[in-house]
């Protein structure tokens, strides 16, 4: 008898009992179950959930490799030793670093996830697969792993649980989670420390007494926040050669995995496409008020405000929050028109805040939750504005 | 107890738990968010409502047969008001720095729900010992919610309570902070306070299932 068989008698065996829940969570994560989802609100297609979760996550592995190289090059770079951006030491560092990240998210959200489905006597709902990816990599590499699972045991109760688990939530969990992170620990996620691995422990060293030059990693949103020159080329932010978040610094990986989103069917291309279409209007408008001369170049918004409007797309978390949040199927509009409104406020609200709110130079993490909040309102009013055009339609034809 | 009748004794105790005006009529919110990021002012809170609402409620509970329908709530309008420019009064005469804190919400008390709902409520129909201990009961209830919120508040977003640092000297990086602990800012945003009484609410309602309203 092979182990899938003796998993199922397992299975079985245990109906009705108190573990069989955490149990059939892992059965079904190893093997293709033979039950088709039946609970969640978002499911909308004769689609296994955990297929798209899975879809997903595997969109996401890119982006945390590439991260992983990316976190060992930028601490290299820092401390004046530079390494290639292929190498065996740029990978180590972020092995070591960045492994533990992903474990704490998927232990502690997964414990949680396991805590309720007992209490509550359900099955374990598959969400926390993508939210467990997702949140290591929207996160400074430095973080403390203790923070880390407060959040998470946070996002996942409060932006989650409470409403009811899996496809009820309001909020994107892994916004909440890290959202949670931001306002509860404003120095670990923000400022020019937390950014390239090992930049805090130096700085510490240094308030020591120790002779050391002192890692500064800024992220390019910071230095324009303050109104620096930016040292990094083009190129260089499209393909991720930048200190930020994990995994979202390679606007180019995080193209493919939209691409791949898209051609999968899993990822909403209307949402895509218009959030880039409405931050680029969003710095489009900025730039025009930059060249009509209306704003002084003292002003503390000029160096956000003169950046070239398609660089917007490239800095910062924009990209990966586009694809990867804004996108989920839970807390984004439902119809297509709806997408379409709920897409473009996104990318017009994120530059919006990225220039308006320096203090959180991050604008695209506020402008996704906030359209959470309102993609229910936006789908009443599409579907409302459908029936009554199809009212008078009818009216027409009976008269 | 003795010195209560069965009665009056759950109109004491009845505010504390299955009738408590915040996490059951979800009254006073604003206060319980605005003033509970320290314990300090919280207590200081309750005791002034404690003040108004148990003195309020009787001397409306005694006026209440020659108060016209019509004018009732400029009548208890009014009432309220001087007893909160009482409470003003003497918290800026005897604890300046306190009365700072709370700011514009000891004047607000004025508006805080349950002392208007209590009135209207419970007051202008009964006696006004009954008054009495109907009003003590809900400032009462109130006031563990707002101590509650306050203790968390504090101790997990300033690591302090009352003021003196529990949790060792973030600083000084003594006590839990040697070992990398940190405060939790955000329990210092009314967000965390309005999350904090939606906690209370449902350790509350899970544990007294009858609360759960029907759909």
């Amino acid at each position: 008898m092979g182990l899938k068989e003796k998993l199922h008698n397992i299975k079985e065996k245990g109906q009705g009992k108190k573990w069989l829940p955490a149990f059939s969570a892992f059965h079904t994560f190893l093997y293709t179950p033979n039950e088709t989802t039946h609970s969640g609100g978002h499911v909308r297609a004769a689609d296994d959930l955990k297929r798209t979760m899975n879809t997903v996550v595997l969109a996401l592995i890119p982006c945390l490799i590439f991260g992983m190289f990316n976190t060992g090059f930028q601490h290299y770079e820092a401390i004046g030793e530079p390494v290639d951006f292929l190498s065996w030491e740029a990978l180590s560092l972020g092995l070591i670093k960045i492994l533990p990240l992903v474990v704490v998210s998927y232990v502690v959200g997964l414990g949680v996830e396991f805590i309720f489905a007992i209490i509550k006597g359900h099955e374990v709902e598959e969400g926390y697969l993508v939210t467990g990816m997702l949140v290591p990599l929207i996160v400074p590499v430095d973080i403390p792993l203790w923070m880390l699972a407060v959040a998470v045991i946070f996002g996942v109760v409060i932006g989650k649980e409470v409403f009811g688990g899996t496809g009820m939530n309001i909020l994107n969990p892994a916004l909440t989670i890290r959202a949670f992170l931001f306002f509860a620990y404003p120095t670990w996620m923000s400022g020019d420390k937390v950014w390239v691995e090992g930049a805090v422990e130096r700085a510490n060293e240094i308030a020591g007494g120790a002779n050391l030059d002192a890692i500064s990693g800024e992220t390019i949103l910071g230095t324009l926040a303050q109104g620096n020159e930016v040292a990094y080329s083009v190129s260089d932010m499209f393909f991720g050669f930048i200190p930020g978040s994990v995994g979202e610094t390679s606007t180019f990986l995080i193209l493919l995995a939209g691409l791949f989103l898209i051609f999968s069917k899993i990822g909403s291309w209307r949402i895509m496409l218009s959030s880039v279409v409405g931050a680029l209007v969003m710095g489009l408008l900025f730039n025009g008020v930059v060249d009509a001369g209306w704003i002084k170049e003292s002003s503390g918004f000029y160096s956000l405000m003169s950046t070239e409007f398609w660089h917007h797309l490239l800095i910062g978390g924009f990209a990966f929050g586009v694809v990867f949040m804004a996108t989920d199927p839970v807390t984004a509009s439902q119809t297509n028109k709806g997408k379409w409104i709920y897409g473009f406020l996104i990318g017009f609200i994120s530059i919006l805040i990225r220039v308006f709110n320096p203090a959180y130079p991050e604008g695209v993490m506020l402008a996704i939750l906030l359209m959470n909040v309102f993609a229910p309102t936006i789908d009443h009013y599409v579907v409302q504005g459908n029936v009554k055009r199809r009212l008078k339609r009818l009216k027409a034809k009976t008269v | 107890m003795g010195l209560l009748s069965k009665k009056d004794a759950k109109l004491i105790s009845d505010p504390l738990l299955d009738n408590n005006p915040i996490t059951i009529q979800v009254l006073g919110i604003c206060s319980a968010l605005a003033i509970t990021a320290e314990l300090k002012a919280s207590i200081v809170m309750s005791v002034a409502v404690l003040f108004v609402l148990g003195m309020g409620n009787v001397v409306i509970s005694l006026m209440r047969n020659i108060i016209p329908s019509k004018i009732r709530i400029i009548v208890q309008l009014i009432v309220v008001a001087t007893l909160v420019i009482i409470v003003d009064l003497v918290l800026k005469a005897f604890a300046y720095e306190l009365s700072k804190t709370l700011s514009v919400f000891v004047g607000l008390i004025i508006t805080n729900c349950i002392i208007m709902g209590r009135f209207e409520a419970f007051a202008l129909a009964n006696g006004p010992w009954k008054s009495f201990l109907d009003g003590i009961g809900n400032s009462l209830g109130y006031a563990v919610i707002l101590i509650i919120v306050g203790f968390f508040r504090e101790l997990l977003g300033s690591g302090s309570l009352l003021g003196i640092k529990v949790l060792g000297d973030p600083i000084e990086k003594t006590g839990v902070y040697a070992f990398g602990y940190e405060n939790n800012g955000f329990m210092l945003l009314a967000p965390m306070a309005l999350i904090t009484v939606g906690i209370i609410i449902w350790v509350q309602r899970s544990r007294n299932t009858s609360l759960i309203e029907e759909n």
